[in-house]
């Protein structure tokens, strides 16, 4: 059976639990200041879309807490590249991007960093911070990531991959392939699964006869973990540790059990298959109010910093809609470009 | 010059870029020990050991997808599929992926990646055994397709290929692996990919094909030599980049076309062939455009009957040019 990690409880943890996880004061506040960016970006382009400016998004909220806390865990390790997958946009903003190439991405302008317009929003690639997400053929990216994780090894570097996927791409058959030789080969790579217990519409319970992806790892030679994704300390933890496991011992499944808050995309309608309040229960455990609870807690945050940088956020968020609105789409003339590398 | 057969060319081309670049490596089922199920990796275990040429689980996918991901990261792969028949669980990682990379990143990412693929049929391979699939990857942007007919061809591009930053079906007629022979360099040499090459010149009618049906073709034109009909033979060698420019060249000059493939007729390399002359030398012809390829029947089925009735041959060849000929 898969282990269950947990971050250690706020009772009798001192220090705080982020200084623990070796983050300073000014560390958490960055990561939650950047969480509220973020939530605040996502809300606009949920909004851009029912404008008709914004073909199509999916939102990362409720997964934000599982993706904040393994990246941070990545970033702090230095030697991490990751393969996400499409509901990781927290994490793809949180890596970098300004809220302007954010904005360009999802209107499919001239300077998207990913693709420059080609592909579906925050798909293709983002060298600068060392991330791959070629498609949302769900995935589909599973493979290329476990080798890339073998070009590591082969080229004995440091590198760890932290692959992404969601329970419901867990059942492509070529996440069984990439395990099963990621354990054959003693791979350096963390497979995360975000299980949000939703393939679209499709409940957990007819999607597999077990309760925890991470059950699965074992018949693949290695450890899986369940993790709390709903709390950042524990998915940061469990990904620190993962990283350290990767890299001198080999592959390990993480299983972070989230809540969607959204539809599947601007394209879905959850009413359909969703009860009434089951969103309204999951939203209690939202990480922008649980962290900020934590932070004002501890000290760390007062009302009026987070009333200024929700304004920030806001204010920035307004700044980069208006530039990327006004940003040009990409010249027709370009379409032939880059078919081939030379 | 040496004379070799295909898969002693093709052995020594991915030999010599394996000790040229320590980025190259060989994955598939059975590359290792065995030495492939064809022998092309025979004794590069030995050589290169396990880190290199690495057995696979038997999953096609995960050697394409794996092969790619390793690519992302600036090694150069070689992933052999042990049969054609057997891509089609790689088809996504092949035709979804690797072909947009470049185009979907922007061409912020390239992927040199080769994907050896044996294939065709005459060899009672039925109908799992058999099969030409190179017309679905001809048809999909972003991958190369190479189809050698010789040794010296089979060498000089998989060695492109291979330093190519581009993916690239490579497939190589299992039929022509021992059957065929011909004279290989010892020195390191490339062939450039997309250029045809005029395997026999000729003035009276222009035959174009690729792969094991070259040599059909070049017997069909020896025969009729004698019955005063003079052929010429393009052979395409690369599929994709298509090299438009040798066949209208050469039809430009004949004025009469026979296009030759094993592959099943609809949708094949052929009629893309058949399209580009239609438009580019329209007024040259002097005869319909023909075409004699593989029946649209799932590939040759087992009965000996039944392949031969599939597969053209010298014979059937010879009677297609003489009636295009006589036209």
């Amino acid at each position: 059976m898969a282990r269950v990690s947990r971050a250690p409880s706020t009772e009798t943890a001192l220090p705080t639990k982020h200084k623990q996880l070796g983050l300073s004061d000014d560390e958490i506040l960055g990561i939650y200041n950047k969480l509220v960016l973020i939530r605040a970006i996502e809300e606009r382009i949920w909004a851009l879309n029912r404008q008709g400016k914004v073909p199509i998004a999916a939102s990362s909220q409720g997964h934000e807490a599982a993706q904040l806390g393994s990246l941070t865990a990545a970033q702090k390790d230095g030697s991490c590249f990751l393969f996400p997958y499409y509901r990781d946009v927290a994490l793809k903003i949180a890596v970098g991007l300004e809220p302007e190439q954010v904005m360009r991405s999802f209107m499919g302008k001239v300077g998207d960093p990913y693709s420059g317009g080609r592909q579906f929003p925050f798909q293709g690639a983002d060298l600068p911070h060392k991330i791959i997400q070629i498609s949302n053929v769900v995935s589909a990216g599973v493979t290329q990531a476990t080798g890339y994780a073998l070009a590591g090894k082969l080229k004995h570097e440091e590198t760890v991959v932290l692959c992404y996927f969601g329970e419901g791409g867990s059942s492509q058959g070529e996440v069984h392939e990439a395990m099963n030789f990621a354990g054959v080969h003693n791979l350096p790579i963390v497979y995360i699964c975000e299980n949000n217990r939703y393939a679209i519409s499709v409940p957990q319970n007819r999607q597999m006869a077990v309760g925890n992806v991470a059950d699965r790892a074992e018949s693949y030679g290695f450890r899986g973990v369940v993790v709390d994704g709903m709390d950042f300390f524990a998915s940061l933890q469990a990904t620190s540790d993962a990283i350290l496991h990767a890299r001198s011992q080999g592959p390990i499944l993480l299983e972070m059990k989230v809540e969607r808050f959204m539809p599947h995309t601007t394209d879905d309608d959850d009413r359909r298959y969703r009860p009434s309040n089951e969103v309204e229960t999951a939203r209690q455990q939202d990480p922008v109010l649980t962290i900020a609870d934590y932070l004002k807690v501890h000290g760390i945050l007062t009302d009026e910093q987070l009333d200024s940088m929700r304004n920030e956020a806001q204010e920035k968020v307004d700044e980069a809609t208006d530039s990327a609105e006004a940003a040009p789409p990409p010249d027709a003339s370009t379409i032939h470009d880059h078919l081939f590398a030379s | 010059m040496a004379v070799k057969s295909v898969i002693e060319a093709v052995r020594e081309g991915m030999f010599e870029e394996m000790c040229r670049d320590p980025d190259v490596f060989l994955l598939g089922e059975d590359v290792g020990p065995r030495g492939g199920v064809f022998l092309a990796s025979q004794g590069f275990y030995e050589e290169f050991g396990r880190d290199r040429i690495i057995d696979t689980p038997l999953a096609e996918a995960s050697i394409v997808g794996i092969a790619l991901g390793a690519a992302y990261k600036g090694m150069r792969p070689i992933a052999e599929i042990q049969f054609s028949d057997f891509i089609w669980p790689a088809a996504n990682q092949l035709i979804g992926e690797a072909g947009r990379v470049c185009y979907g990143t922007n061409g912020n990412l390239s992927v040199p990646l080769v994907v050896r693929v044996p294939y065709g049929g005459g060899i009672r391979g039925g109908l799992f055994h058999s099969q030409n699939v190179e017309s679905y990857f001809f048809h999909t942007p972003g991958l190369k397709v190479v189809a050698p007919s010789t040794p010296f061809d089979a060498k000089g591009l998989l060695k492109s290929a291979i330093r190519d930053n581009n993916p690239v079906v490579f497939v190589e007629h299992k039929k022509t692996y021992r059957m065929v022979r011909g004279e290989v360099p010892d020195d390191d040499y490339v062939l450039p990919l997309g250029v045809a090459d005029v395997k026999r010149a000729g003035s009276g009618v222009t035959v174009v094909s690729y792969g094991l049906m070259v040599h059909y073709c070049l017997e069909a034109a020896e025969a009729l030599s004698g019955e005063g009909v003079d052929v010429e033979v393009v052979d395409l060698r690369t599929l994709k980049p298509l090299d438009v420019d040798t066949i209208l060249d050469s039809v430009r000059k004949t004025g009469r076309v026979l296009i030759v493939h094993e592959d099943n007729i609809t949708g094949g390399v052929g009629a893309e062939v058949a399209a580009r002359i239609a438009s580019g030398a329209f007024d040259y012809l002097d005869a319909p455009i023909g075409r004699l390829c593989g029946p649209d029947v799932p590939t040759m089925p087992f009965a000996s009957s039944l392949e031969e009735a599939y597969m053209p041959s010298t014979e059937s060849i010879a009677s297609e040019l003489r009636n295009l000929a006589a036209y």
